[in-house]
């Protein structure tokens, strides 16, 4: 058996699910498991439960109660790890998001299982489960591959193909886990939404970003306009960042956040190294500067040459026109 | 309040990657190595921690002899000791049984790491070393706050952060936003040189056998240059680049 570990917010199943279940899949078949069980944690997790769609899923497990009110490492892994036991499963197989970077390496660990984090392909090696990961922020690819038959891997979001959210649904039911309070040594207290609505940057399929090109602070404004127009997530470069005029979670780059949206938009973005190293495996790549240079251009896929602080207001324009 | 710092080595964010004969590693050739970015913020983190509230700052790294340069820049910055685990490590468990064996023996109240790590990317050790020890972990922090039994830290998490409160001894990883690292001063430098560098082996005890095996390197697809839209007004650059997006590349 393969475990799915997906992440639910008010009852209803995260985008990121459905491509951890197509993850999970795809680990059964590389190491022809025998299905999948999928794992819900935390406030709302019985409702999101009836929503799996059942297609490949044998069953739901689902985790609630005091324990799990809040996000607590050591407790949602020992929720994970009696889910695997109960699942008899081979390989645990998480999203690489906050939360399952934070949990899976815990999970690894107790099961002194190798893990692959943060992959964009999963397949079978000499009878493992083997990836594909990027390193360097993408610079070069490493093919990685889990020693022996057991292994846990984080994907990477936006690398699988979310699998359908149709019925029929698979059957839920409550896991049994009890964890001792006293093994919980650091949970959270205090939850602070920052996204004003908009995407989250490391999920939206469009990203736009903006550097140093846009001159002043203020002169963003134009960009959430476009970002908004598209629906966009909103990223920065680490020097505009620095400078105080976008907080530190939008940046992109190697020291910021990696990004692959089907469409990236950099606007006034020189196009250094560190920075492309965050959003290279972007699939379409448009760039906006004034000079025709600039180094993004050797890696746009559209682009155009002029003041962006003009363009951009026209651009969003046109898309509202389009868009209807 | 006794600290150890987890620092790794690795190169600068702005080198060009090549692939070594071997096609499992990067060609080290040329290559500029530095202390590991994370790390810094967790470095300055520390000794701010100690300016504040007494104790000591202990940096630590697995690797081979070269790697003694980033435990050098750490002292320079203002660490009190350094140890280098002498381990072949091959993946990230590894790595972290290697190093918590190591954080027995100094039994710190606290560890700090990076993050993650700018070659392998993984984001794993500090997790994986605080579930080695039952600690607790906070991943991700932009801000730490400490009493001598625990603390609070805010986390990064999409759209959001998290206010954690956690008991010690625990492991926190730096994210960006942390602190400002301070550049290492010459006395500092003059004083990190002259540092002995204490060494630990790990024993039989450690099974340094990898769960995680590379087996191959490779370079991303190249991308090839596009279509640029030249000498054209805002208001049809505009139009044709939104026609093309639509219409060509069915995005919008
Ligand atoms: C250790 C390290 C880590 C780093 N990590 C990151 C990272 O994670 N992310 C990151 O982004 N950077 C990172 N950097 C910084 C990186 O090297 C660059 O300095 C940074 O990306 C430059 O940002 P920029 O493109 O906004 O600014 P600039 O390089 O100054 O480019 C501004 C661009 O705007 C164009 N422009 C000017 N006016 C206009 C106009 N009116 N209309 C259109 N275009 C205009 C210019 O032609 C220019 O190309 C890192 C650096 C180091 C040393
Ligand atoms: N070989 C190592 N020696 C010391 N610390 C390390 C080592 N590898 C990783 N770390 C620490 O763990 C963090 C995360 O690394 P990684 O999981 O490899 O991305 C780094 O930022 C370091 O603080």
């Amino acid at each position: 058996m393969i475990l799915a570990v997906l992440e639910a917010q008010d009852g209803a199943l995260k985008k990121i699910s459905y491509e951890v279940l197509t993850a999970a899949k795809k680990t059964d078949e590389a190491l022809s498991a025998g299905g999948v069980t999928a794992l819900l944690i935390g406030p709302g997790a019985q409702q999101a439960a009836q929503s799996v769609p059942g297609n490949g899923v044998q069953q739901v497990l689902y985790a609630e109660g005091d324990a799990f009110a809040a996000y607590a490492p050591q407790a949602y892994a020992q929720a994970v790890l009696a889910a695997a036991q109960a699942a008899s499963a081979q390989a645990v197989v998480f999203g690489a998001t906050a939360f399952g970077r934070d949990v899976a390496p815990r999970v690894a660990a107790a099961r002194s299982a190798g893990l692959l984090m943060d992959v964009t392909e999963l397949f079978a090696k000499d009878g493992s489960l083997a990836a594909r990961r990027p390193v360097y922020a993408g610079k070069a690819i490493a093919v990685v591959q889990a020693v022996g038959q057991t292994a846990v891997a984080a994907v990477r979001p936006n690398a699988f193909a979310a699998q359908a959210a149709e019925e029929p649904f698979a059957p839920a039911k409550a896991l049994g886990v009890d964890v001792d309070p006293v093994s919980v040594r650091a949970k959270v207290r205090e939850v602070r939404r920052e996204s004003a609505g908009r995407a989250e940057l490391s999920e939206a399929d469009v990203v736009v970003s903006g550097g140093r090109g846009l001159k002043e602070p203020e002169n963003f404004t134009l960009l959430e306009e476009l970002a908004d127009a598209l629906g966009a997530a909103v990223g920065a470069t680490r020097a505009v960042v620095d400078a105080g005029w976008r907080p530190h979670h939008e940046q992109v780059g190697q020291t910021g956040k990696t990004v692959s949206p089907g469409l990236y938009f950099a606007v006034g973005i020189s196009g250094a190294v560190q920075h492309i190293a965050g959003m290279s495996s972007s699939r379409t790549i448009v760039a906006i500067n004034r000079d025709a240079e600039a180094p993004i251009f050797k890696i746009a896929d559209y682009g155009v040459v002029g003041d962006a602080l003009e363009i951009l207001p026209q651009l969003t324009q046109e898309v509202r026109r389009i868009k209807g | 309040m006794n600290i150890v710092v987890l620092v790794k080595q690795v190169p600068d964010t702005a080198t060009r990657i090549k692939v070594a004969p071997s096609g499992t590693e990067i060609d080290r050739q040329g290559v500029n190595f530095v202390v590991n970015p994370y790390d810094e913020f967790a470095i300055e983190e520390a000794i701010r921690i100690k300016e504040k509230l007494g104790g000591q700052v202990t940096v630590l790294t697995v690797g081979e002899q070269k790697t003694e340069e980033a435990l050098r820049t750490a002292l320079a910055m203002g660490a009190d000791e350094a140890v280098r685990v002498s381990a072949e490590v091959q993946d990230p468990l590894t790595t972290a049984r290697a190093i918590a064996f190591a954080v027995r023996e100094l039994a710190p109240d606290l560890v700090l790491a990076g993050k993650q790590a700018v070659d392998d990317d993984e984001g794993q050790v500090g997790s994986l070393v605080a579930a080695l020890l039952d600690w607790p972990q906070v991943t991700v922090v932009t801000k730490l706050e400490l009493t001598a039994e625990g603390g609070v830290a805010e986390r990064e998490i999409e759209g959001g952060v998290e206010v954690v409160e956690f008991t010690l001894p625990a492991v926190v990883t730096a994210q960006k936003g942390l602190n400002e690292p301070r550049y290492a001063s010459l006395p500092g430098i003059m004083k990190a040189k002259r540092k002995e560098i204490r060494q630990i082996a790990a024993d039989q005890s450690v099974t340094l056998d990898p769960m995680v095996r590379t087996t191959a390197l490779e370079l991303p697809p190249a991308r090839t240059a596009g279509k640029i839209l030249t000498g054209m007004d805002a208001q049809a650059a505009a139009k044709e680049l939104v026609r093309l997006l639509h219409e060509e590349a069915k995005l919008i």
